[in-house]
């Protein structure tokens, strides 16, 4: 059963998120990659995705899945800046009745999309997603996939990588957090990885906000798009 | 007898079910593609026989993406490459995700003899059987077969069909356990699971025992069988690892003190080709071997 907040929900602006992010600060284990999303998420939530608390549920709302589930405290405190989560839920963080843990689980919490937290698993379950818009004649609806370049390891990603670009996948985009944590880095660059699948890409620094919109909405017909967002590491 | 494989009923059911049907998507990884083509199922639905390419991790999480869209996902491949490569997948991207999806494969246990060890997944059944909510069917007959994916094309589950180039003479009900040879009161009762059911009868044709016989072992049916052991001593027979459903047949019997026998492969690496025939014999799962088995059981006692 999805949590429904039992308050009024109410829309708060950027200058929230901080005292949002105090409320979850339990989440201390996760600090780095929680900050390293928290504008991604922001200019997703406020000015890219089309989907509301109230139409988290309709079928032609763009999906949102969070695949790089650890450090989910920037994605809960914009869900709530947003309305789709009450405050009150927040402060519950981690607790035993908690729709809130340290992976988010889509089946708790009313607008999120998916459960992650085993990392490559996002991507090629949001291939699946936009196979079946495909299949169903919706044209409208992206699948906007959010992972790391520390994930970005997990050889299911190429798998799903490979077959998007091939099959055109153009309601599909990838935003790879990049905060330099992959082990053994991606000497060619992130952006190779999938432009040499057919691809587009585009790249920002997460904390532009205009320019990280401006990356995301340069998808172009016919194939999938992805995004590098750079952050500090 | 069928003329047709369980494999030639599954894709060509499955195929006409997609003219049907349109919630219906088939995933691959270019093994049955082939089939699906033939059937010409690939022309009249590009969008719903998706082939992923040799990618089996994306094969189970694309079903996982069309589920969450409201498809209804069926998924085919090697049993191996369906159940224990994707294995994280099947748990997360179908289980954890909370949404349904049929897997079918095809290379029951030592089907693919010649092969070897890669393409053999005798542990398939136990494997799923540690996730909740995942119906096993092993059916031993092609019409078995088409009436478990009727009933699972028109479900929203996880549900796993194991097809098996083995197959009894004659087709049983599915999902319930059958009766197939009465046996005298305090007999021990016999269950045949699936293709291990004509091996069962012949290895049992003079003995004083009740043979049943199912093809659905997860849920596995606690009360049927409860109701047909009736204080009596019980044996198992299944075609995949040794031991699968002791645990569920253990607890469906707790209420007295009785004895059991579980049948099945042994955990060893046989490393021998061959025949399928001569895989059954190694593993003492032909009729003779079922026999030594039971005579050794029963003598004990």
């Amino acid at each position: 059963m999805a949590h429904t907040a039992s308050a009024p929900l109410v829309q708060l602006g950027y200058e929230y998120l901080p005292g949002l992010l105090e409320l979850l600060r339990s989440d201390a284990k996760h600090d780095p990659s929680a900050a390293s999303t928290l504008d991604v998420h922001w200019v997703l939530y406020d000015r890219v995705l089309n989907v509301t608390p109230d139409t988290a549920d309709d079928p032609e709302r763009d999906r949102l899945l969070l695949s790089k589930g650890h450090g989910p405290a920037s994605y809960y405190a914009v869900l709530a800046a947003k309305g789709f989560l009450s405050v009150d839920a927040l402060a519950s963080f981690g607790r035993f009745d908690s729709p809130l843990g340290h992976h988010p689980d889509g089946a708790l919490i009313a607008g999120v999309e998916i459960a992650s937290g085993s990392l490559g698993h996002g991507l090629p379950i949001a291939v699946g997603r936009a196979l079946a818009l495909r299949a169903t004649g919706r044209r409208a609806p992206r699948v906007i996939c959010v992972m790391g370049d520390g994930e970005l390891a997990e050889g299911s990603n190429h798998e799903a990588i490979a077959l998007a670009g091939r099959l055109g996948l153009d309601r599909l985009i990838a935003i790879v957090v990049n905060n330099f944590s992959a082990t053994y880095g991606w000497p060619d660059g992130i952006d190779t990885r999938f432009a040499s699948e057919g691809w587009t890409t585009a790249s920002a620094r997460a904390s532009d906000h205009d320019a990280l919109e401006r990356a995301i909405e340069a998808a172009e017909p016919g194939r999938p798009h992805a995004v590098v967002a750079l952050v500090d590491a | 007898m069928s003329t047709e494989t369980m494999r030639e009923r599954f894709t060509r059911v499955t195929a006409q079910a997609l003219d049907s049907d349109e919630r219906l998507a088939v995933v691959l990884a270019d093994i049955g593609v082939d089939g699906f083509e033939r059937a010409g199922a690939g022309q009249r639905h590009p969008m719903r026989v998706i082939n992923v390419g040799i990618r089996e991790q994306l094969m189970i999480s694309v079903a996982g993406g069309l589920a969450q869209e409201g498809m209804r996902p069926v998924v085919h491949s090697y049993a191996p490459f369906l159940v224990e490569r994707p294995f994280e997948q099947i748990k997360l991207d179908l289980g954890h995700q909370d949404v349904g999806a049929l897997l079918v494969s095809t290379g029951a246990s030592y089907d693919a003899s010649l092969e070897g060890r890669t393409h053999q997944a005798p542990g398939d059944v136990a494997l799923l059987g540690t996730l909740p909510g995942f119906a096993v069917h092993v059916p031993g007959h092609p019409d078995e077969v088409e009436e478990l994916l009727r009933r699972e094309f028109a479900r929203a589950g996880r549900a796993y069909i194991r097809l098996s180039g083995e197959v009894n003479a004659t087709a049983r009900p599915v999902e319930q356990v059958t009766i197939v040879r009465e046996g005298r009161p305090g007999d021990p009762l016999v269950l045949a699971v699936g293709p291990a059911l004509d091996q069962v009868l012949s290895a049992t044709a003079d003995l004083s025992v009740a043979v049943a016989y199912l093809s659905t072992v997860r849920p596995f049916p606690a009360a049927e069988v409860r109701a047909l052991a009736s204080g009596s001593d019980v044996v198992i027979v299944e075609p995949y690892l040794e031991g699968t459903s002791t645990a569920p047949l253990a607890e469906a019997l707790r209420d007295e003190p009785r004895r059991l026998l579980a049948l099945g492969i042994p955990p060893i690496e046989l490393r021998r080709y061959g025949t399928p025939e001569e895989h059954r014999r190694a593993y003492g799962l032909d009729a003779a071997g079922i026999r030594r088995s039971l005579d050794s059981f029963l003598a004990a006692a």
